[in-house]
């Protein structure tokens, strides 16, 4: 009986602990949507339910002299070419970690994971001169080309779950006489989905959400990413008490990733376990 | 790494070629950066003059540099709040999740969701929060009868920032948990139980021992994650000028070079930066030898 008591006042605490955690986590986004949906006279009132609601702040954001879908525009461009870039580049490099024997294959995989825990800042300065000489400072190609020269977290991200898959496969496809590129392409490839997804997901949320990269090779509004924008905006909205443009302009910058969010959750959390299982 | 697939003949050339892009990427864009970091930190250099040879005086200024040993104090601030913060609220978090109970999923996608958005949209909100005169602490505070206060100002500053930081960060901590924590056998707490441990004696002598790999790589990611924290206390902390309240070395990198045009220094920076993450990787590595568990 005692037991059962103590079961049950643990469970409670667990949840109160649960829920108010859970209202701390979602309730500066309940604040946002709020905010975005208020009359500008109202943005400083503390309620939740804005009345009365208007759509005017989102009109705002698009009409105004923002140019808010040209920075849209230019983060979905770098997201998308991020993506395909590190999943064709990881994937490739991953395969021949994890399946082909070569000479040299664990000495070059440790030189690979050590760069992870360089900063990313060590390498920013020189990249920068290089794309100053070749002129594309200002355009979005250091942004994106980078993705296509490989990665240390998407490789091995790939190589974790390629090592998961049954070794018999390469086998019997080698007894049928497949060849290397047939037995990644064929094979290896279409295996991969869940981890591959879950790699497409993280690179462009670290595209689209990234700040500093796109501060310094794109720094000026309006030939810039939705981040750089944002923190643009900051400064002339707020100056101007236009919070709740500023809002609007928040919630459609996130609302991409948290559709994806919604939709593929199960990739993120598996994603993230995968990351961490011990090498 | 003893098994593998044996490239045949001409499959060698495919084999380099797979493996093209990443020995480019590492070789040109990790290591070459890296040592073109350190060559750069030995010059002076606006990438509009000649660059001259500076020696060692950028490292040497550096301690002689106010701005930077106040960066550099913030930065290890900021980390000694940060790193243990969030690896013990993640842990919390992912052992009350552990505990058999309903909508799992719910809380989950609750606790993620600061994990999946941008600092800078999310930066936008919380300045809304922790507002002077606008924000909601404040105004609930007055409910309370109570002054407010100026959270984003000097000394609250810092805990306001580390505060959004964890926020933002409990989410993939509670993933890398909760996978650390459902690989723990059940038959251990049961044989706890029928010898008659509580729950928090099981907690301190197997969850916390066999959760101790997850630990580790926690705390690991989040050391990173801390020195090179610049997204929050950008948008939180900038002043007219383009300076932060709070600066920390990787703002002091960016201000050096790109506002001021000091590459050489900023190399500096960002070489010192490096060399401190990786002596703390070392040191860590040390520790997992000696405490940490693996089955």
């Amino acid at each position: 009986m005692r037991k059962t008591t103590q079961k049950l006042l643990l469970d409670i605490v667990t949840y109160a602990l649960l829920i108010a955690g859970a209202g701390i986590m979602v309730g500066p986004f309940l604040w946002m949507v709020a905010t975005a949906f208020k009359l500008p006279a109202n943005q400083f009132t503390h309620t939740l339910i804005p009345n009365p609601a208007t759509l005017d702040n989102f009109r705002h954001l698009f009409s105004f002299d923002l140019n808010f879908p040209r920075l849209f525009l230019i983060s979905s461009v770098i997201a998308i070419l991020t993506v395909i870039g590190q999943s064709l580049t990881c994937a490739m490099a991953a395969f021949c970690f994890a399946v082909v024997k070569f000479r040299g294959r664990s000495m070059l995989f440790t030189l690979l994971l050590v760069t992870l825990m360089v900063p990313e800042q060590v390498t920013l300065i020189p990249n920068f001169i290089i794309f100053k000489w070749l002129h594309l400072v200002g355009t979005s190609v250091p942004l994106w080309l980078p993705a296509f020269w490989g990665g240390a977290f998407g490789t091995f991200l790939l190589r974790q779950y390629f090592l998961t898959l049954p070794r018999e496969l390469v086998d019997a496809a080698r007894v049928d006489g497949a060849s290397l590129w047939e037995i990644f392409w064929r094979i290896y490839l279409p295996l991969g989905k869940p981890a591959l997804a879950a790699l497409a997901i993280f690179s462009f949320q670290g595209a689209w959400n990234d700040l500093l990269r796109p501060l310094v090779y794109m720094p000026n509004v309006p030939n810039t990413t939705l981040t750089v924008g944002l923190a643009f905006f900051q400064t002339q909205l707020t100056l101007g008490g236009r919070f709740t443009v500023l809002m609007a302009g928040a919630l459609i910058s996130i609302l991409p990733l948290i559709i994806v969010f919604f939709f593929a959750q199960k990739l993120f959390v598996e994603g993230i376990a995968l990351s961490g299982i011990k090498r | 790494m003893e098994y593998g697939l044996k490239p045949l003949g001409r499959e060698k050339l495919a084999l380099w070629i797979m493996l093209a892009p990443t020995l480019i990427g590492l070789v040109f864009g990790a290591l070459g950066s890296i040592l073109a970091t350190l060559g750069l930190s030995f010059m002076n250099w606006d990438l509009l003059t000649p660059p001259s040879w500076a020696g060692a005086t950028n490292y040497i200024n550096l301690f002689k540099n106010p701005a930077y040993l106040k960066a550099l104090t913030n930065t290890f601030r900021f980390s000694a709040l940060y790193v243990p913060g969030v690896v013990i609220v993640s842990l919390f978090v992912a052992v009350l999740m552990n505990r058999k109970i309903r909508g799992v999923s719910v809380f989950r996608t609750a606790y993620f969701l600061p994990a999946v958005t941008s600092a800078v949209a999310t930066a936008l909100i919380w300045n809304l929060i922790y507002g002077r005169d606008i924000g909601i602490l404040n105004y609930l505070l007055s409910r309370l009868r109570l002054p407010a206060v100026c959270w984003l100002c000097s000394k609250n500053a810092m805990p306001a920032v580390v505060v959004v930081n964890i926020w933002g960060a409990v989410g993939e901590g509670m993933i890398i948990f909760l996978a650390g924590l459902t690989a723990i056998p059940r038959e251990y707490y049961e044989a706890a139980t029928i010898d008659g441990a509580s729950e928090l004696q099981r907690f301190f002598s197997i969850t916390l021992p066999l959760v101790s790999p997850s630990i580790f790589f926690q705390t690991l990611i989040s050391t990173i994650n801390a020195f090179q924290a610049y997204d929050y206390i950008y948008m939180m902390t900038r002043q007219a000028g383009g300076d932060s309240s709070i600066p920390v070395v990787v703002f002091s990198i960016y201000r050096n070079a790109w506002n001021f045009f000091n590459y050489g220094g900023a190399s500096a920076q960002a070489i010192e930066l490096a060399v401190l993450v990786m002596t703390l990787m070392a040191f860590y590595f040390w520790l997992e030898r000696r405490y940490v568990v693996y089955e």
